[in-house]
């Protein structure tokens, strides 16, 4: 059952400033990019929304640049973008890793990094990449610009700190200073949601995240500490069973993927050595 | 290809949206320069079958999984199933029709066993077309990952993409990447080639 398309409406804005002008006057609004989510909502009738802004076609917030070691990657650049881009295999070869594992070629010629972060999915396979690089949300409205720690830009299930009439504009990562590890564990190589999804960073202190075990991306301080004081592996992945919260779902079983994260943890451990 | 014009909106009420809000929507569609008045968030799959009468391209799964809507737009494949129309303004759209069954690749797939029942079919030659030429096996592989089908088992897809981007590689590649506009119609535009077509010089 696809969602009438008669009461939708759509506003094009002209620029950056226009589209954040009508997000103040106009809003609610959600914003549209590459629509590889919220296409498949309203294709299946479930999408609740009636009124969206296209931003598709703001290049201004397209593109990939490094400055004084931060690596700036605009809202609408797509994953098709990011794995052909040289500063972000040189600079963060795990976000090329996850960039290459959604969805397939026509999924990453259209969606973007921006989408991905504000769908907010727990199995959104850039996210855990953002939490382990410490990376900012730059935040805009009519009014401001905010950068926002990506460790505290969601709330919850599929919830963030944006207020209705700020867009995400760009994502900043400063340099990350060690081995970095990804990997998705799904039913197939492509074209599949992930069961469980690890980004690690291999330093001095470690830093992993987790996808699709908790409500949002996590981090997990106490396993990360664990290590870095030099625990062994089966007492870190004790400690992680502590800080992970899977649910069983159509895609796979919370006693699944415990047994999966644990193996991932030492997958990443003896991967990064 | 049928004459396109301009009609009327198909299944969107006046009331609910202005008349101002369908605004002709312009786009170049296997190289004739297209203009359709639509709701701005009909899908492209939609635009095409219904107000452009192409029904090459088939509706598989409608969420980006089966890849039987790929077109090729601005030289990148796309689910045209997940794709508002508002967003193919000024870009360049090629189907199944685009290549009017003369295609190196078309042929191959008959004659590889490529093609079964044939609705994976035109999706399968269009992302197979926005390898380029020459695709090793596994850029194939990867290039297909989003393309399903349940007949073949793929062997035959591989052989006939392997045989018709082999055949005649200059053939195979067609003016699929400029939108003719001179403007960036999307992210991925390439820069105008010589000789492509200006749809704002026809008339």
């Amino acid at each position: 059952m696809r969602t009438a398309i008669s009461p939708l409406h759509l506003l094009h804005p002209r620029s950056l400033g226009d589209a954040l002008r009508l997000l103040r006057a106009e809003g609610p609004l959600v914003p549209l990019a590459g629509c590889t989510d919220v296409y498949v909502g309203l294709n299946f009738g479930t999408l609740d929304d009636t009124r969206f802004l296209d931003i598709w076609h703001l290049e201004g917030l397209r593109g990939i640049e490094r400055r004084e070691g931060v690596l700036r990657i605009g809202a609408l650049t797509t994953y098709t973008d990011i794995i052909a881009s040289p500063l972000v295999r040189r600079h963060l070869p795990m976000l090329v890793s996850a960039a290459r594992e959604i969805g397939a070629i026509q999924i990453q010629n259209r969606g973007t990094i921006g989408g991905n972060i504000s769908n907010g999915s727990p199995a959104g396979d850039t996210l855990p990449v953002l939490a382990v690089s410490e990376a900012l949300v730059e935040l805009r409205s009519l009014d401001w610009t905010r950068k926002v720690p990506f460790a505290s830009f969601f709330t919850g299930y599929r919830k963030n700190v944006m207020r209705p009439d700020e867009l995400i504009t760009a994502i900043e990562i400063p340099t990350v200073e060690g081995v970095q590890f990804f990997r998705k564990v799904g039913t197939r190589a492509a074209q599949s949601i992930s069961k469980v999804v690890i980004a690690g960073v291999r330093a001095a202190h470690p830093r992993i995240s987790f996808g699709s075990v908790a409500p949002t991306v996590i981090r997990v301080p106490r396993t990360e500490a664990a290590l870095a004081a030099g625990a062994s592996m089966p007492d870190a992945q004790r400690i992680l069973q502590t800080e992970i919260a899977p649910i069983d779902d159509i895609r796979s079983t919370a006693a699944y993927r415990r047994r999966v994260a644990a193996n991932l943890l030492a997958d990443f451990w003896a991967g990064t050595d | 290809m049928p004459a396109l014009t301009p009609g009327q909106p198909q299944g969107v009420a006046p009331t609910d949206i202005g008349r101002e809000t369908l605004k002709p929507i312009t786009f170049v569609l296997n190289g004739k320069r297209t203009s359709v008045r639509v709701h701005p968030m009909k899908r492209l799959l939609d635009v095409l079958r219904e107000d452009c009468h192409l029904t090459g391209t088939k509706e598989g799964c409608g969420e980006g999984e089966c890849g039987a809507c790929t077109v090729v737009v601005d030289g990148r494949a796309v689910n045209a199933c997940l794709v508002p129309i508002a967003q193919v303004r000024l870009a360049t759209v090629t189907t199944i029709e685009g290549l009017k069954a003369r295609h190196p690749l078309q042929r191959a797939f008959a004659e590889q066993g490529g093609a079964q029942c044939g609705i994976c079919t035109p999706g399968m030659v269009m992302a197979a077309i926005a390898l380029g030429p020459h695709p090793t096996l596994e850029e194939v592989r990867t290039g297909l990952a989003g393309n399903l089908c349940r007949c073949t088992g793929y062997m035959g897809i591989y052989r006939a993409i392997k045989a018709g981007t082999r055949r005649n590689s200059r053939k195979s590649e067609i003016g699929i990447r400029d939108s003719g506009f001179g403007v960036r119609a999307g992210p991925q535009a390439a820069p105008a080639r010589r000789g492509a077509q200006d749809p704002r010089r026809k008339k």
